[in-house]
């Protein structure tokens, strides 16, 4: 037991609304690289974030080489010896690299002014054992991002870091520069280093990880040694088997002669998606099964005229279209609820009953006022329907929880009667009951005409609702399970792709 | 008691309890402080003085609140009042020709084609904003210093005068014993208020400031709503100016309207509008240049040095806003719940 450095074990995190981590125990080894895995809201950056003193956990404990922490801030984390490592690189651009490397803690001389040689040679001492050989007094900005992350990693190393952690380090890299990195982490692993590595790339975890721990929907499913762990079994614990609670959802029978509401042709977004083709029909839904980063989301976004589609072709109804953005969409009647619900869906200061009519009001422009009567009345009427947990439409959709305020989003669209609602990542980050009201309202629309598009990362959630499954991987879609084809593992294989046990 | 907290926690609360405490103040002090007297049919007192000499900074308030609401601000209007002044002089005086004839143009042209261009400034800032992706600070403070230029290529570097008795009349005129200026101010208020509250004009412009990702998701046009309310803040800095220029006869290209983009934007925050952007609200930014103008006239009342006069001010600003800050409310909340 001597070489575990970290230990944190019985972690809680409560959002208003949301229970972040339930009772979540890590374990971190010296020398080993220990991946944690999880989709969309399973907790794997709150669970950094814990650690790296951005959140102040709310129950639990963490001991760091046997002593108990409980760092307020990153640079108290930082202090102990914890260093992050991210994609977007949070150092500063506009200082040198040696710069960086000693920011906060320049050796001195004479006790007031900077020594630069000495500042640069050290640097450049440093860099050398990532084999990395530049000119320290530039500045950090004129190197790639690979060169800054490698800066990054440097500084972490010098200010004596134990506990390192690469945050999705990999996204912005091509192949040899990942190869690069992997490189060092395998030498700092040799020297005992002792590394925490996020990412959604499979490949790369194998490649790379000795130990595995999957968290799903903030609990804890369990650690595992990489080499044990099949690659389908992994996808398996991460998109969860949570039957119970949704087994007595049945799914719409699709009726004869429906019509296609949105069709995709051959769809492409530059640096996103490519060749995409799909079809929507009304009375149905369609579902989006891959992982995160597989083009799920990027697909719905091509469809609601955020992205704009560089190839291929869009028809709503049987007539070619040109979605210049969601306004366009909308008057298309075309609903999207977007994945991210804070950023992209609820507007924090606003009342329920300002965000509901929001959009409806957006298509009918700035004069054509609802009024104040009718907008509570609309309001009343989908807090009714969705069974909105609020006291009244006044309230500020902030103060709900991540439940409540998705159904106020999901009323939003619903007020806008849209022919077609894509919806996605519905079910995230919300609680177990709400959930399975979420996918009971999506089948009663669906059975009362509406055209659905289901994205989740929960492909039980997926499976269960859905007529048609549609299967990306790699921002492509890779297969179209029908009707009867729907099979859960048969999906998971095809998630997983190339290696087959 | 339910009244009562509704009273509290309604958005005017804090900036009329501001406002009643300083004037509470100067009554205690100097009992007649607060008296009006009917003069030749018209209304006078310190009261009086304060609203009238209020408006200008309230009409920038007006549209400044606007463009805080949604994330941004409007360093130009000072600079934009300061333009819409040397218009309307130039245009009333008929250009150098003969400074005395002052009969160039129709009044009511005068004023339209000075709106006009302070809507056009407006329109430029928008732009800027919105389709250019510039921060507000520093596309608002292009315009604030290209204004002052602007302005000194109109009046050619000099201050201008005017004896023209109509234009004059526009600020210095009554109406039923009340000055024109508060008409117009009152008018212009109810305006934007309809504008903004009987379309669905204010809804979007909180959406988009709140968060306008979200607000485009609903197919809300963010660049458009930020376009207007700048072209708004640009208007309402011409009117102003207009009253400005009305009022004293007078364009001087580098004082007109300096620093007034200041008071604008603390009047705005003393009105309770966040800097962050969301919810707005105009009545109290009309209350916080009422505010502004208070402090100042009760300091000029009691003789303060001005040496002292701006600090005195700073600090009692400081004070309402940290009364008011979400902070604070945080902080009382917790420490109520703490016992």
């Amino acid at each position: 037991m001597n070489d575990v450095i970290l230990q944190m074990s019985g972690i809680e995190m409560n959002f208003p609304g949301v229970r972040a981590l339930r009772n979540v125990d890590f374990t971190l080894r010296k020398g080993e690289v220990h991946s944690v895995m999880g989709e969309n809201g399973a907790g794997k950056s709150t669970l950094i974030k814990c650690l790296t003193g951005v959140y102040q956990m709310d129950g639990g404990t963490i001991l760091f080489d046997g002593a108990p922490i409980r760092p307020q801030s990153v640079s108290e984390a930082m202090k102990i010896g914890i260093s992050s490592v991210y994609q977007e690189v949070n150092l500063c651009p506009n200082l040198t690299v040696a710069e960086n490397i000693f920011i906060g803690r320049q050796p001195m001389k004479a006790g007031v002014f900077v020594d630069w040689a000495k500042m640069n040679r050290l640097s450049q001492k440093t860099l050398e054992r990532f084999n990395l050989n530049i000119n320290v007094a530039r500045n950090l900005d004129t190197y790639s991002v690979a060169v800054q992350q490698m800066v990054a990693i440097a500084r972490a190393v010098d200010i004596s870091a134990k506990v390192l952690i690469f945050d999705e380090p990999t996204s912005s890299l091509d192949k040899d520069e990942v190869e690069r990195l992997f490189d060092v982490m395998r030498k700092l692993k040799a020297e005992g280093m002792a590394i925490i590595f996020i990412t959604h790339f499979l490949d790369q975890v194998y490649q790379i990880s000795d130990r595995i721990t999957v968290l799903r929907n903030g609990e804890l499913v369990g650690e595992y040694t990489a080499k044990d762990l099949p690659r389908i079994e992994l996808v398996t614990k991460m998109v969860g088997k949570d039957f119970d609670r949704i087994t007595n959802l049945k799914k719409v029978v699709p009726k004869e002669g429906r019509g296609v509401v949105i069709e995709a042709n051959n769809i492409s977004v530059d640096a996103s998606i490519s060749n995409v083709d799909l079809t929507l029909r009304e009375g149905e839904i369609l579902g989006f099964a891959g992982l995160l980063g597989s083009g799920r989301s990027e697909t719905a976004k091509a469809l609601f005229g955020i992205d704009k589609i560089s190839g291929g072709v869009v028809s709503i109804k049987g007539s070619a279209v040109n979605l210049r953005g969601p306004a366009a969409a909308i008057k298309k009647r075309i609903a999207l609820c977007p994945e991210d619900r804070k950023q992209d869906g609820v507007v924090t200061d606003l009342t329920v009953r300002e965000n509901i009519v929001l959009a409806l009001q957006g298509r009918m422009g700035m004069f054509q006022y609802i009024s104040r009567k009718k907008q509570s009345e609309l309001a009343d009427k989908y807090i009714k329907l969705l069974g909105i947990a609020t006291p009244d439409a006044e309230k500020k959709i902030g103060e709900l929880s991540g439940g409540n305020q998705q159904k106020v989003i999901l009323a939003r669209w619903l007020a806008t009667e849209p022919d077609a609602l894509i919806l996605d990542e519905p079910t995230r980050g919300i609680d177990v009951g709400a959930k399975a009201e979420i996918m009971r309202l999506t089948l009663e629309l669906c059975e009362k005409g509406m055209a659905v598009a289901f994205i989740s990362s929960e492909l039980e959630e997926v499976v269960k609702l859905s007529n048609n499954i549609v299967v990306m991987r790699d921002r492509k879609k890779v297969a179209e399970f029908k009707e009867e084809e729907i099979d859960h593992d048969s999906i998971l294989q095809t998630i997983a792709g190339g290696e087959k046990e | 008691m339910k009244i009562l907290k509704k009273i509290v926690s309604s958005s005017m609360f804090s900036p009329l309890l501001a406002l009643f405490l300083i004037l509470l103040f100067n009554l205690v002090i100097q009992p007649n402080f607060l008296s009006v007297e009917i003069r030749d049919g018209r209304l006078v007192g310190n009261l009086i003085a304060i609203l009238n000499r209020s408006v200008p900074v309230m009409l920038l308030a007006i549209g400044m609140t606007l463009v805080i609401a949604t994330g941004g601000t409007d360093l130009s209007v000072g600079s934009v009042l300061a333009v819409a002044s040397a218009v309307s002089i130039s245009l009333i005086r008929g250009g150098d020709v003969n400074p005395t004839a002052d009969t160039a143009m129709p009044l009511i042209w005068v004023v339209l084609i000075t709106m006009l261009v302070g809507i056009a400034l407006g329109l430029w800032n928008g732009f800027l904003v919105a389709k250019i992706g510039m921060p507000p600070v520093v596309a608002t403070l292009i315009l604030m210093v290209a204004g002052r230029g602007l302005t000194q290529n109109i009046t050619r570097e000099r201050s201008l005068t005017t004896g023209h008795l109509p234009f004059g009349e526009i600020a210095n005129g009554f109406t039923w014993g009340i000055p024109n200026q508060c008409w117009i101010a009152l008018a212009v208020f109810l305006l934007f208020w309809y504008f903004s509250r009987r379309t669905a004009f204010g809804l979007f412009v909180e959406s988009v400031g709140a968060n306008r990702s979200a607000a485009n998701h609903a197919g809300i046009r963010a660049a458009v709503i930020i376009v207007v309310v700048y072209a708004l803040s640009g208007l309402c800095a011409s009117i102003a100016g207009i009253l400005s220029a009305s009022n004293v006869r007078v364009i001087e290209p580098m004082n007109t309207g300096q620093n007034m983009e200041l008071d604008a934007i603390v009047a705005v925050v003393l009105g309770g509008t966040s800097m962050r952007g969301g919810k707005f609200n105009l009545g109290g930014s009309c209350i916080g240049a009422i505010i502004l103008m208070a402090l100042t006239q009760t300091m000029y009342f009691y003789g303060v040095p001005v040496e002292f006069a701006l600090s005195i001010k700073a600090v009692v600003i400081v004070i309402v806003v940290i009364v008011q800050s979400p902070v604070t409310h945080k902080f009382i909340r917790r420490e109520a719940s703490a016992q």
